[in-house]
């Protein structure tokens, strides 16, 4: 901790970079990049309740940026977040009770997290666009 | 500072209130407790989306103020943001060391949570009394 005196240098352990990129290691980096890009996002949800709760015109503006090219993008990228962090989540959830840590296992649970992201991202969207009609 | 064996508290007395006080794993428990409890609700986050995707605002008023609706995602707002807290503060624990920025970080991340909550919270009961 800064502040407290220390007496001497104490060993440290090895920084992140010393350590080859694996597909494991850059999973947990994006689980915590979607967890804080989704933590902004609760503002997104924040204003569209407001939004809603507030009358017709208020909610015709959200409607507007959601409907712009910027609000669609990110949009999009809160789905892939949302759906990508609970993906990650359940992975996550799979390893807490001690399952899921060997070399095959491993690997194809970060798989399947990725590509489960961004197929039912991919889904919800091609949906949701069939629905709205555009 | 008395001289060494001179202490006139008991050895409890002295390591009382530094060690455990059975409450160390309660944040990590309290995040996977959200996260389990965010998987379902964030299903039905989507689904209730998806269902007012295109409608008028009289339409979606309806929709997200009818009680069920309204209760998932209050579930979901309060589940979800108190996950988040959770998450934001352990984040802020790794990488801000210095005692003021953290304190800082720590106060601003609780004060966010608090008002997206309540911020949500009202507006999905006013959309459920109609106020």
């Amino acid at each position: 901790m800064t502040g407290s005196p220390i007496p001497r240098p104490r060993p440290l352990s090895p920084h992140l970079q010393i350590y080859r990129l694996t597909l494991t290691m850059t999973m947990s980096i994006v689980h915590r990049i979607t967890g804080m890009g989704l933590y902004l996002g609760a503002l997104l949800v924040a204003w569209w309740l407001i939004a809603a709760s507030s009358g017709p015109n208020a909610y015709a503006v959200v409607e507007g940026f959601f409907g712009s090219i910027i609000g669609r993008l990110v949009l999009f990228g809160y789905t892939w977040a949302l759906i990508h962090h609970m993906l990650g989540g359940i992975r996550h959830l799979v390893w807490d009770t001690g399952h899921g840590f060997g070399a095959n296992e491993r690997e194809w649970l970060t798989r399947a997290t990725i590509l489960g992201s961004i197929f039912l991202t991919i889904l919800l969207w091609t949906g949701g666009l069939l629905m709205v009609g555009r | 500072m008395k001289p060494e064996g001179f202490d006139i508290r008991t050895p409890m007395g002295r390591v009382r209130g530094l060690g455990s006080a059975r409450s160390g794993t309660q944040h990590f428990w309290q995040e996977r407790l959200t996260a389990v409890a965010a998987i379902p609700l964030t299903i039905a986050f989507i689904v209730i989306v998806a269902s007012v995707l295109g409608r008028n605002h009289a339409a979606v008023v309806q929709i997200l103020g009818s009680p069920t609706v309204a209760i998932l995602l209050l579930l979901f707002i309060v589940n979800s943001i108190y996950h988040m807290w959770l998450g934001m503060q352990v984040i802020i624990e790794d990488y801000v060391h210095h005692d003021v920025s953290k304190l800082a970080c720590l106060m601003t991340n609780t004060f966010f949570c608090a008002a997206a909550a309540l911020a949500s919270v009202y507006a999905i009961l006013k959309l459920s009394f109609g106020v």
